[in-house]
């Protein structure tokens, strides 16, 4: 009988509302889970579901009203803005639905940039950066800016910039939402890659099932409850 | 490094926003520098003085003269150098137009008090030589085209009559602060005429330009002159040099405060343009800064590429700013060298430029950087989605 898998992530009594002038909007209602080391998780759910503050919590972008959120041990919700910030460089790497590049950087400096909040001297980082690009099959890229790239291109470096610190966790949010059917297989089987053979633990956010299909484990939001055990994926 | 790249970047990432601002700096480091050079042109008279120098007037008001007999007594006052005398004459040159200021001095004693006035031994001989000489200053001379030799008439006004001069030599001053415009010629010329055509008015003088063995006796020696001439006809005031020469900025004091008010407004006025360029190029890009914020940049990094974004536009703004004031300033002494014989960029001027850009680029920068470092992650990216 296999090992159960330690939870790299354990989430409990997670609660949180937006606050618009004295009206409190809830968003998350007392979530408690967890997630396994190495995991490829899919959030899903419809819009204004909570998804993206979930992931925003657990990534360490967001603060809760309640509850504890703890990471590789770490109670991130205890953290001070400065200690979370230290704390998402070393353990979070992050892809978003629009690239988020910085518009006036060019690939491999992209790539390089939370780098330069680590020891590493500049000729480490660059060595780091481009092998991460290669990693991702962009080194003919490298020296490109970001307008100069396509959306799956550009999708493919904000994965190396997401891979290039060795994080603990990849968030993703709605990573193929702007892609073309072609481009949006391509950066999944990446990120199945990074799962199976790097060993990467992916909480990704998305309503589309093709993507959530590619997830070893799906979750379901609705609401803001989580109203689904844990589960293999039945897609 | 890479931060440093980022807002060099960014500084020039939208050219035509970038490059007006940068025009609008130019501009109003340039109009400033002017201004501060027209201020300190204003001033020339007074940093040129000389601390070892006093300056002797009617106690009443510099228009009424002072007995050439005082001559002798100031001279034996303890401490007193040399004592020379002149007259303002206040002639005119062909047309009204064309003034200068032309004054009657005693030429040996005046020579010898200024030193910063120099002509060449040969020219010196010939204007002692001559009792209808001048001197001219090297850019009085340049401007009406004189040379050594020529005859040149002043209509005066004080002391009517046209009166013929010839010009003996062309002084330069020992350094460029020093007026290059001024018309000399001899004290006693004017007083033997006047002592033929009008004898009330002779033997008397405008001032006294006295000089002292050291500075630290000026006050004594100023006290001294004045105590002499007590309870006399013609009292006298004695102040130094610089005071003096005060006393005449004070008379213009109203229009020199308006000018400096006016340089400050025009930096107050940048100082808007600026923010409101970095308020917008902030809020362009607080996805960037949130995006940044993400990876674990703090808020002091972020603010650092804000305030650095506006310092390199302000700063370029400045710089080229600086630059064209020298040409300009030379433009504007040429054409007003008439008021503003010194017309001089000073180095205080220069790094009151570089101080204007810098507070220019630091409030500029406070309000922006302020909201890009209090927006909050979720909400930047937000933005951007």
């Amino acid at each position: 009988m296999a090992e159960p898998k330690r939870s790299i992530v354990e989430i409990r009594n997670l609660s949180k509302a937006y606050h618009r002038e004295s009206l409190a909007v809830p968003v998350l209602h007392d979530i408690t889970f967890d997630i396994a080391e190495g995991e490829f998780l899919a959030l899903m759910g419809p819009s204004g579901s909570g998804k993206t503050t979930l992931l925003n919590l657990l990534a360490g972008i967001d603060k809760a009203d309640s509850g504890t959120i703890l990471v590789g041990g770490v109670d991130i919700t205890a953290l001070s803005e400065t200690e979370l910030a230290h704390w998402r460089a070393n353990n979070v790497g992050f892809i978003f639905q629009f690239y988020n590049l910085i518009p006036v950087l060019r690939a491999v400096e992209n790539v390089e940039l939370p780098l330069h909040l680590t020891a590493l001297s500049r000729r480490e980082r660059r060595e780091h950066a481009e092998m991460a690009l290669r990693m991702v099959s962009l080194e003919h890229r490298m020296d490109h800016y970001p307008k100069e790239m396509s959306g799956g291109e550009q999708q493919r470096v904000a994965i190396a910039r997401a891979i290039v610190t060795d994080p603990t966790i990849l968030v993703a949010d709605e990573p193929t939402g702007d892609l073309d059917r072609v481009s949006a297989e391509e950066i999944l089987t990446m990120m199945e890659r990074l799962n199976a053979e790097m060993g990467k633990t992916i909480v990704m956010v998305t309503h589309d099932p093709r993507a959530a299909k590619r997830a070893k484990v799906v979750r379901l939001l609705d609401k803001g409850y989580l109203n689904d055990a844990p589960a293999q994926n039945p897609l | 490094m890479l931060q440093l790249k980022i807002l060099f970047r960014n500084a020039f990432h939208n050219k035509l926003r970038s490059g007006l601002t940068i025009l609008g700096i130019t501009v109003a480091v340039l109009a400033f520098g002017l201004l501060r050079t027209v201020i300190g042109a204003w001033y020339s008279g007074v940093e040129a003085a000389s601390a070892s120098r006093l300056v002797t007037r009617n106690a009443i008001s510099i228009i009424f003269p002072l007995p050439i007999a005082y001559a002798e007594k100031i001279r034996q006052i303890e401490g007193v150098k040399l004592v020379s005398w002149g007259n303002w004459f206040g002639g005119i040159y062909i047309d009204e137009k064309n003034f200068f200021p032309n004054f009657c001095v005693e030429p040996r004693t005046y020579m010898a008090v200024y030193p910063e006035f120099v002509l060449s031994p040969p020219e010196k001989k010939a204007f002692l030589a001559d009792r209808k000489g001048f001197v001219a200053g090297r850019k009085l001379a340049a401007r009406y085209h004189w040379k050594i030799g020529d005859t040149v008439t002043l209509r005066g006004t004080i002391f009517p009559g046209n009166w013929d001069f010839v010009l003996r030599g062309v002084y330069r001053g020992r350094d460029e602060t020093i007026d290059e415009t001024q018309f000399l010629f001899h004290w006693d010329y004017l007083n033997e005429t006047m002592k033929r055509v009008s004898p009330r008015r002779a033997d008397q003088v405008g001032f006294y330009m006295i000089a002292v063995s050291r500075p630290d006796l000026a006050p004594d020696v100023a006290l001294s002159v004045d105590r002499t001439f007590k309870n006399s006809l013609a009292e006298t005031l004695t102040e130094t040099e610089k005071a003096f020469n005060q006393g005449f900025i004070a008379m213009s004091g109203a229009i020199v405060t308006a000018i400096q008010m006016v340089s400050f407004v025009v930096i107050l006025i940048i100082m808007a343009v600026v923010a409101n360029t970095m308020a917008m190029t902030t809020r362009e890009r607080i996805g960037d800064y949130a995006i940044m914020k993400t990876l674990g940049f703090g808020g002091g990094s972020i603010a650092v590429m804000i305030f650095g974004e506006s310092l390199v536009i302000a700063l370029t703004g400045c710089f080229a700013g600086m630059i064209l004031t020298f040409p300009a300033a030379r433009a504007f002494s040429q054409t007003l060298s008439t008021y503003f014989p010194i017309f001089i960029v000073s180095a205080q001027t220069l790094w009151l430029d570089l101080l204007a850009a810098l507070l220019i680029a630091f409030f500029a920068a406070i309000i922006p950087a302020r909201r890009a470092i209090r927006v909050g992650i979720a909400e930047g990216l937000r933005r951007l989605g």
